[in-house]
């Protein structure tokens, strides 16, 4: 099995580096060919895996590739750690992969940067695979920073875009205070195992649970509880959650296929999957998982709202992706790993789904991203206008779409965990139900139905850019259904979670889950779908019937709508403090410290010390003799009272 | 009798009018040349007076030694003052401060 | 056959002769640089020599020659290296091959001296390095000075001689306190070999004094905050050569010097006193981090970043002495020291090579303004290409070798105490700020004005060196076992030298 999993993680690096150096030799066709393959190669593979981890419950793989360093006795490897969690996370990243490399043929087929984006987008899907096949803190590090620095170039795809590139900049830069935390974590690990091995990490890890370290002199703090945290500052950056969700938004400048398979489908989930991963760590701190849990709702419900008021098509799935993450989170806060991974897996098709599909609606609409502009076109782009909709289905989450078993196995656990602050998520994320299925509908009314503002009449795109689409729709619909008994219930994950016996939220479900089919139709008459439907009736409302409305309401709640309009002032702010205080003492330091205090000060300054010394001394030397003599008068008389005076 | 005190008196005396006329004098190079033969006067008056004094001749032999070289000095610092007033047209001893540092 | 040469002295005054070669071998470009290229190439195979003849188990010096010098001063000449030394002889050896490809056909001016001095300063830096004698060794150093001295004021930019009289008489100030050093300790130890000098017993007092007289002559070579200012300007100043090798190697000196000097000779007082290297090692991540972030002139800012970086490398070196206070052990020191020596070699490809893109760019536009770049990449697109990866190196990305060196000294440093880490971690953020930064205005965008858009790529020469260096650069990011292997025994033997008290 061993070359099996090299090959999928060495397929799509074969493709990047093909493309990347030989692409404007080889050409377009054959380097879109070249990459494509690199990644189906993957994806045939990860079936594989697959079939053999998850349907033959193959016992998890952990081998070593090579010894990166060994020092002190560490041994730091490059390696795979292959469980069922991995499996299904291949799976996923290479398919979404392999769909958005298809439908980049159609979307990017007149830019100059063709092969390059290939080139970038087999990288990614390398960086991640690494990163979730990781079976070490370095490795995944090392995926962490790779997808960071991938995402960054992708941004910046269009560098000529001024805005482009301050989003790839300040998507890297959030990341990298997200990292920051993270590498501090994994040097705490370090610390406290002498290891780096999640095997013997995790086997260590109620160890460290008993021990505390010294922050601030005098108070103990639990090892553990900082390990968490620092690891999970790491989850917010690149998991894009409150307080450091800045840069997702902005990262919509990058061409939409990226926003699919990065910015929704796969590496904003990396943080998610790395909490899932550390599980054996997180459950063994509750001061961590209520952190999480309260981070968590906080984003699923404040980032929903700022969805509301978008009129940028992929903006307001955009903040939809932080919404739904945030959903994830939390999912991680009560201990419901697999419920994270679940809804991480069925958000992954939906929302590539939906970003494709608005990314067809802009093909189509010549690079126009406004919705006020759009509306009405349902009629001319009929398969986009179809997906699109099973896409919003499923992710309000009406019952029987993927979205639904995900997501509403995730608010039922956090029902029923007993962790602090667990009502406050429950209730954030409840309404943040209703919230969702207001701007997704909202969006969607917006752009395919109502009246049109378009003069000529559309085609629907290409079928590069269909059949994706297509084949993105069908697991939107199915996939939740088939695999919520497997994955949640059933040995899903097995030994690569672990969940502590008190925080076990899924064991509850599992008592009142019979099969799929009847957790749907229970779905039909439970809160989270009368919310929904309050939604999509509030949505059909004022876009559709009233659409003066909307207008009104703006301006009676200017102040609020002020406030989401500036996204709760987080730009502003991080303006304000970091980047604007940052240049400020950047230029003090300079100006005054270096410039001013060091160099002026001390290092000219001493030098002109001595000229200055010498321009004193240098008056002694009148040229006069009359002036020597007296010197030497002068001198004679203190050496004789000297001499007189001593002796 | 004359003591050895007043001899000695008159040997500052005439140093001291010799150091103002060097340190006072900002015009003249002879006055200055005048003033060194007063100091080395005094000198000569002290050597005397302690011959004198204590009976021992060789005092006065160094008188003789330093009055020949004293002479042979102002010939010559007269000489060196001729040759710069022909070459600065002016004997002010102001103008004279090429060593100034 | 070859290890029965003497490889070291091959090594230093082989590339001394061809330079002096040079310098008589009158003004014929076409000759000089073919010559030249020669002569480095075969100093970097002797150099490879010593990387696969050496014997990574033991920690004594290897390929020692030993002559006697000056009987009188009990002074000889004394080479060998060990796992230290040979990596950054070897950094040496390549760089300078690195450097004579840059200056090809750039440098119009006295064309033969320029690649003399650069020949004879190779020779000259491998000499401090394979030197152990502290007399041979303070030849090396001062001597060094003199061809960086004339590059810098000879080819240099406008404000060169400004640039230079600070550089020399700054190292020069500094190394004045070494030679007393050296000449008390061997007042004592009647010898000058500096392996002597290792089991030298010093009392505390004497031992503070030496530490503050190495310190004063390496802080300034590296250079620690707040001894610093004179790297900018000499950066600045200087032509694109003289910036590789003094970015590239003359700052490991002084790193090296604190491996071979201060750690060793002084260690209680070292152990006293680390504190205050890890507050300039600390002070200069942060503060001269937020200063990069400022700089408008390209070669300044990678100079700040520079100190920037050299401070990540004092810290690991002076890490142990908390850790033990910590932990009570020497765990995780290992990896602090070994963390330092690869951040060192690292940073000196890395910043080499950003100095060498700066100077691609410089060639062009005459200029090395940020403010007169932007949009490069549509013009300069493999450039771009080369400039972003060696940025991202710089900003320590994982899979290059600026993340191997900041990965270790970090880990380590979160043994000694969290507030180390979190300070020294701020490299993370800011580094990759000022250098993102950079490459956000000078790299992307829209073409700012007519001269950038007439820009012409890279040529092939210019890929070769970019090449050779990001070639390099990866490869100790994804295998620095490649580099670290040969540091353990050394290392471990360090640790046993500067944990014994030798009062």
């Amino acid at each position: 099995m061993q070359n099996v999993y090299l090959w999928i993680v060495l397929a799509p690096l074969c493709g990047a580096v093909i493309t990347g150096l030989f692409g404007p030799k080889i050409g377009r066709s054959r380097s879109h060919l070249v990459a494509i393959s690199g990644v189906a190669i993957s994806f045939l593979l990860s079936l594989v895996v697959v079939y053999q981890h998850i349907l033959n419950g193959a016992a998890p793989y952990d081998s070593t590739v090579y010894t990166w360093m060994t020092i002190e006795g560490i041994c730091l490897k490059i390696g795979f750690l292959v469980d069922n969690l991995t499996a299904v996370m291949i799976c996923t990243v290479t398919f979404i992969s392999l769909m958005v490399h298809i439908y980049t043929v159609g979307y990017m087929q007149d830019d100059d940067g063709y092969q390059r984006f290939f080139s970038y987008i087999s990288l990614f899907t390398f960086a991640m695979l690494m990163l979730v096949m990781a079976n070490n803190f370095l490795q995944l590090f090392f995926g962490w920073e790779g997808v960071g620095l991938v995402s960054y170039l992708l941004i910046g795809f269009w560098y000529k875009r001024e805005s482009a590139i301050y989003a790839s900049f300040k998507a890297f830069l959030v990341n990298r205070v997200g990292d920051f935390g993270f590498l501090l974590g994994i040097a705490a690990v370090l610390m406290a195992c002498n290891s780096i091995d999640y095997a013997e990490v995790f086997i260590a890890a109620p160890m460290i649970a008993r021990s505390t370290i010294q922050i601030i002199p005098g108070v103990d703090w639990s090892l553990m509880t900082l390990i968490c945290i620092l690891l999970f500052i790491g989850a917010m950056g690149k998991s894009a959650q409150v307080p450091l969700h800045v840069w997702l938004p902005d990262s919509m400048e990058g061409p939409t296929p990226i926003s699919a398979l990065i910015h929704a489908a796969t590496m904003v989930t990396a943080g998610i999957f790395m909490v899932a991963r550390m599980s054996p760590l997180f459950e063994l701190s509750e001061t961590a998982l209520s952190f999480i849990l309260v981070i968590g709702s906080v984003t699923a419900l404040f980032m929903g709202f700022l969805g509301i008021i978008q009129n940028d098509i992929k903006r307001v799935i955009a903040y939809s992706t932080l919404s739904q993450l945030g959903y994830m989170t939390a999912a991680l806060g009560v201990s419901a790993y697999p419920a994270a991974i679940f809804h991480l897996m069925t958000h992954a098709f939906f929302k590539a789904l939906l970003f494709l599909g608005a990314g067809s609606v802009i093909i189509a609409m010549h690079h126009e991203q406004d919705i006020r502009k759009m509306g009405g076109i349902w009629k001319q782009m009929p398969i986009t206008w179809f997906t699109f909709l099973i896409g919003t289905l499923s992710l309000v989450g009406v019952p029987g779409f993927s979205g639904f078993y995900s997501k509403d196995s995730i608010l039922e656990a956090v029902y029923a965990s007993h962790i602090s602050s667990a009502s406050f998520a429950y209730f954030s994320m409840i309404l943040g139900v209703f919230v969702t299925s207001f701007y997704s509908f909202r969006l969607y009314f917006t752009v395919f139905h109502g009246e049109t503002h378009i003069q000529e009449h559309l085609h629907e795109t290409p079928l590069v850019v269909t059949i994706p689409l297509i084949l993105l729709s069908i697991p939107s619909v199915v996939i939740g259904a088939i695999t919520i008994e497997p994955l949640l219930f059933d040995t899903g994950f097995g030994s690569s979670v672990f969940v502590a016996p008190d925080h076990n939220v899924l064991g509850h479900l599992e008592l009142v889950f019979h099969n799929s089919i009847s957790f749907g139709l229970h779905g039909l008459i439970g809160l989270p779908f009368f919310l929904v439907l309050a939604g999509f009736g509030a949505a059909f409302y004022l876009y559709l019937i009233k659409q003066e409305l909307p207008e009104l309401i703006k301006q009676r709640f200017y102040k609020i709508y002020n406030v989401m309009d500036h996204k709760y002032f987080f730009d502003e702010i991080y303006q304000l403090f970091f980047v604007h205080c940052g240049q400020k003492l950047g230029t003090v330091l300079w100006k005054f410290g270096d410039a001013g205090l060091i160099d002026g000060l001390l290092v000219n300054g001493s030098a002109q010390l001595v000229v200055w010394f010498a321009s004193m001394v240098r008056r002694l030397q009148s040229g006069y003799l009359y002036t020597y003599a007296f010197a030497m008068i002068i001198g004679l008389l203190i050496f004789l009272t000297w001499f007189i005076t001593t002796h | 009798m004359i003591a050895l005190t007043d001899y000695l008196m008159l040997g500052v005396i005439l140093f001291c009018i010799g150091m103002a006329g060097i340190f006072l004098n900002r015009k003249n190079v002879i006055t200055m040349l005048m003033s060194i033969e007063l100091i080395l006067l005094s000198v000569n008056f002290n050597f005397i007076a302690f011959s004198r004094f204590l009976n021992d001749s060789v005092g006065q032999v160094f008188v003789f030694f330093i009055l020949t070289v004293a002479a042979a000095e102002s010939a010559i610092g007269l000489a060196i003052l001729v040759v710069l007033f022909r070459q600065r047209r002016t004997i002010n001893v102001t103008d004279f401060n090429t060593l100034k540092g | 056959m070859l290890s029965e040469l003497p490889l070291l002295s091959l090594a230093i005054w082989f590339p001394v002769i061809g330079g002096v070669a040079i310098l008589f071998g009158g003004d014929n470009p076409k000759f000089t640089r073919l010559f030249a290229l020669t002569v480095g190439i075969l100093t970097f195979l002797i150099s490879t020599q010593l990387y696969t003849e050496f014997n990574t188990q033991t920690a004594a010096m290897q390929f020692q020659e030993c002559i006697r010098w000056i009987p009188t001063f009990s002074a000889n000449y004394h080479l060998g290296v060990d796992g230290f030394s040979m990596p950054l002889i070897l950094l040496t050896a390549f760089m300078t091959v690195i450097v004579i490809i840059s200056s090809w056909e750039v440098v119009k001016h006295r064309f033969s001296q320029y690649m003399a001095a650069f020949l004879i300063m190779e020779g000259l830096m491998i000499g401090v390095f394979a030197a152990l004698d502290a007399l041979l060794f303070y030849v090396f150093f001062e001597a060094m000075l003199i061809p960086m001295f004339l590059i810098i004021g000879i080819w240099g930019g406008s404000r060169r001689v400004y640039a230079t009289f600070k550089f020399f008489l700054y190292t020069f100030f500094g190394s004045i306190f070494m030679l007393v050093a050296l000449i008390y300790m061997h007042d004592q130890a009647k010898s000058f070999e500096i392996l002597d000098f290792h089991k030298l017993p010093l009392n505390m007092h004497e031992q503070m004094f030496i530490f503050f007289a190495f310190l004063l002559s390496f802080a300034i070579k590296v250079p620690m905050w707040p001894f610093h200012t004179w790297l900018p300007d000499a950066h600045v100043e200087a032509p694109t050569g003289g910036s590789v090798i003094l970015a590239a190697i003359t700052l490991k000196i002084g790193g090296y010097g604190f491996l071979r000097f201060i750690l060793p000779i002084v260690p209680d007082a070292s152990a006293v006193l680390d504190w205050l290297i890890l507050t300039m090692s600390l002070v200069a991540v942060v503060y001269i981090g937020f200063i990069a972030l400022m700089q408008q002139d390209m070669k300044k800012l990678i100079a700040y970043s520079s100190i920037s970086h050299m401070g990540i490398v004092t810290l690991g070196f002076f890490v142990m002495f908390t850790l033990h206070r910590h932990t009570g052990n020497f765990s995780g020191a290992t990896m602090g020291i070994e963390g330092s020596m690869v951040q060192m070699v690292s940073h000196g490809l890395v910043s080499g090579a950003l100095f060498l893109c700066v100077g691609v760019l410089y060639d062009r536009l005459h200029s090395r303004q940020i403010k007169d770049y932007g949009g490069v990449v549509n013009s300069m697109p493999v450039f771009a290409t080369f400039m972003v990866l060696f940025c991202m190196a710089n900003a320590g990305l994982p899979g290059t070798s600026g993340f191997v060196g900041e990965f270790m000294v970090i880990m380590s440093s979160f043994k000694a105490g969290f507030w180390l880490a979190f300070i020294a971690s701020f490299t993370l953020i800011l580094g990759a700020a000022y250098t993102l930064w950079l490459v956000k205005r000078v790299i992307f965008g829209d073409i700012r004005n007519d001269y950038v858009a007439s820009l012409e790529d890279v040529n092939h020469r210019e890929i070769l060196m970019l090449s050779l260096l990001a070639i390099t650069v990866l490869i100790i990011g994804i295998w620095p076992d490649l580099l670290t292997s040969i540091m353990h025994a050394t290392v471990d033997n360090l640790l046993r030298h500067s944990t014994l008290t030798k009062l």
